[in-house]
């Protein structure tokens, strides 16, 4: 029981990362229904610039949590830059071409990141310094670790922050309209253009955090880190029905608790034919079986094609 | 004006020609591949190795070599095979093209043995400095060796150490040639020394997230975990093994006994155990010696160097017995090779293993592997 409470609290704090990462492809696929590939590679240089500006201020003699939110600061403040960068130069001038085209766009804009990061901070293994006291705190038997405690905290802000400002502000009714029909919102006034360069502009920042977050969880960094995290929050956004917010955050943590769930019971459950080594496998099993059955996914609608 | 052309083309010509004379002449030229990781996550030991060959080069060409009364200069080729089996077939044919006298490597196990079928088929002589895998020099080939101890006598001493100290034993790995390999032979060893294999989970050589396997781990209580694999995992492994407060010995082998390892771990490192093919470097006979050179030159040795330069040393001496770079004239002398090393005597036994490897315990104190205890 301590175990599978355990694997739970794993899943869990893995899941959320999932999800504050899927929030950007779901809010991008909302806006322009387009699958912004080289978000993956925007959380990669989130982590990368918080672990350069850590190493760069490691010497102020500044507390652990301190310089990570400096760096995360600086990282998201790039990010977003880059965010807008991104959609100005690759996204908006093929704004009316084929669907095709911009995805093919993303997955070159990913490359072209993975090779620039490769290039500034080269192809090894980065280590994050140890800015959280090690150790644990443990209950009943289930250890949780001030990082996990404090990305647990960090991503339901700002899960929670994104929920309320797109279902409640100005701005988020802007985004919505944008996102049922980009040219009746331009007639009623809203400034199109402008709404889904705020849309990578967040997207890019909760990747900043993301990137962080993993960074500093794993203390590792590496050049095509964001490859394989990208594909499992896309994953993530699927599962729970992409373009919809609270499906983005339900898939992340879902796949998250299934993934842990998986590398830990699935040699017991099989008798041992398959080993922890299938944990990716099994996570995929599961969104294709969604998908068969509800191929909108979890909370995601049924809409008509956006004529 | 066209003849002026021609006047020039031909007088370069006539110039190429007499250096290319001039060096066959007086110097011989032995060409030595070294093929390593020189990109990628292994890249900081693949540069440790083929630094190591690129010392021996230079101390060889700086003490003067004669080879059947001609004096002979040492000249490097170094390629990337990038760790990835694949890109060693490529490199080994392009040496094979090359026409080298001899090839020092590859570093991994899994580069080395799709490699060394293409070296055989050339007759050249492959030396790695560093492979383990027992099935490389098992297949036959006359042309393969290495100098470092295989992974079959390195798991059998880990599997001593590792009963010496706990009873119930976790094991991962990395699923590679080398990771499986060893950690399957540990397993058989400690299960037949009456220890308890709790778990055997697996991984692979790119992964991140070890949470969910080590928490599956600490359901089942053990005493030591064992990871049969690479520093860039065993590392963060560390790292997440303390963060679920799992207190349990850690023990790794030659691929986790780095200093990249305690970079990568954090403060986590401390007390961890991993073992090394050979003795250590301030038992060897050359080691304090090689260590200052090195270090002056390259900076700290990672894992297999003095073996790499060991390997080239051995190498030119059996073109300097046989007074010859023809690998088929000279590749009988390697096998009775002899020579006096930085790590110790290199003599082969029939298969190409080192004879008398031993292999030892290290541990990490106060940042720093130092040796507990060799066996």
């Amino acid at each position: 029981m301590e175990i599978f409470l355990q694997q739970l609290v794993n899943g869990i704090v893995l899941g959320s990362i999932y999800a504050l990462v899927a929030l950007g492809y779901t809010l991008v696929y909302g806006i322009l229904g387009l699958i912004n590939f080289a978000h993956g590679d925007i959380v990669m240089i989130g982590a990368m610039v918080t672990l350069a500006v850590v190493h760069f201020l490691s010497g102020t003699g500044l507390p652990g949590p301190a310089l990570v939110g400096i760096g995360v600061l600086v990282a998201a403040i790039v990010c977003m830059a880059l965010g807008y960068l991104v959609e100005r130069i690759a996204y908006r001038p093929l704004r009316d071409a084929p669907r095709l085209a911009p995805l093919i766009t993303a997955i070159g804009v990913s490359i072209l990141l993975q090779n620039l990061a490769m290039m500034i901070w080269g192809r090894e293994y980065l280590s994050f310094p140890p800015l959280f006291q090690s150790g644990s705190f443990t209950f009943s038997g289930v250890s949780i670790s001030p990082i996990q405690i404090l990305i647990l905290f960090a991503s339901g802000a700002m899960m929670g922050a994104l929920s309320w400002m797109v279902k409640r502000t100005r701005l988020g009714n802007a985004m919505r309209a944008t996102a049922q029909h980009p040219e009746v919102a331009t007639l009623l006034g809203v400034d199109s253009n402008l709404i889904i360069s705020i849309t990578f502009v967040i997207g890019s920042a909760l990747a900043a955090v993301a990137g962080t977050m993993v960074g500093a969880y794993y203390g590792i960094a590496h050049y095509d880190m964001g490859f394989m995290l990208g594909l499992k929050a896309f994953t993530a956004a699927v599962l729970g029905g992409i373009g919809n917010i609270e499906g983005a955050m339900l898939g992340g943590i879902l796949l998250g608790v299934i993934e842990s769930m998986g590398a830990g019971y699935l040699g017991a459950l099989t008798g041992g034919v398959f080993g922890s080594n299938y944990q990716d496998v099994f996570a995929f099993f599961v969104l294709i079986l969604v998908l068969v059955f509800r191929p909108s996914g979890l909370l995601g609608e049924q809409v008509g094609e956006r004529p | 004006m066209r003849n002026t052309i021609k006047a020039f083309i031909l007088a370069i010509a006539a110039m190429l020609a007499a250096c290319a004379k001039h060096s066959t002449d007086s110097e011989l030229l032995i060409r030595i591949g070294s093929a390593a990781p020189l990109t990628g996550p292994q890249s900081h030991l693949g540069k440790d190795n083929d630094n190591g060959v690129r010392m021996a080069a230079d101390d060889l060409n700086v003490k003067g070599i004669v080879i059947g009364e001609k004096k002979a200069k040492v000249v490097i080729l170094s390629e990337d095979d990038q760790a990835d089996p694949r890109t060693a077939t490529i490199v080994a044919q392009k040496f094979v093209d090359e026409e080298v006298a001899g090839v020092i490597g590859h570093f991994n196990s899994g580069t080395s043995i799709p490699a060394s079928r293409i070296y055989s088929d050339a007759g050249i002589p492959q030396i790695s400095p560093s492979a383990t895998a027992t099935s490389y020099t098992h297949q036959g080939f006359k042309t393969t060796f290495r100098v470092v101890t295989n992974d079959n006598q390195q798991g059998h001493a880990l599997a001593v150490f590792a009963t010496r100290v706990a009873k119930r034993i976790a094991i991962i790995d990395d699923s590679t040639a080398y990771g499986r390999g060893i950690a399957d032979r540990f397993e058989q060893d400690v299960k037949s020394m009456g220890a308890n294999v709790v778990a055997h989970e697996y991984t692979n050589d790119h992964a991140t997230d070890f949470t969910a396997i080590l928490t599956s781990i600490k359901g089942k209580q053990p005493d030591l975990l064992f990871y049969g694999g690479m520093d860039a995992q065993a590392g963060p492994m560390m790292r997440q093994l303390r963060n679920l407060g799992l207190n349990v010995l850690f023990l790794g082998a030659d691929g986790s006994k780095s200093p990249e390892f305690i970079r990568l771990a954090g403060g986590a490192a401390e007390g961890a155990y991993a073992s090394a093919p050979g003795i250590p470097l301030e038992s060897m006979p050359g080691g304090r010696d090689f260590e200052k050179r090195f270090t002056a030159k390259y900076g700290k040795i990672q894992l297999y160097s003095p073996y790499s330069y060991d390997a080239t040393m051995a190498m030119v001496a059996a073109m300097e017995k046989a007074g010859s770079i023809d690998p088929s004239v000279y590749l009988p002398y390697l096998a009775k090779s002899d020579y006096s090393g930085v790590t110790g005597k290199i003599s082969f036994d029939r298969n190409g293993d080192i004879l008398k490897g031993a292999v030892t315990i290290f541990q990490v104190k106060d940042g720093n592997w130092k040796a507990v205890s060799t066996l």
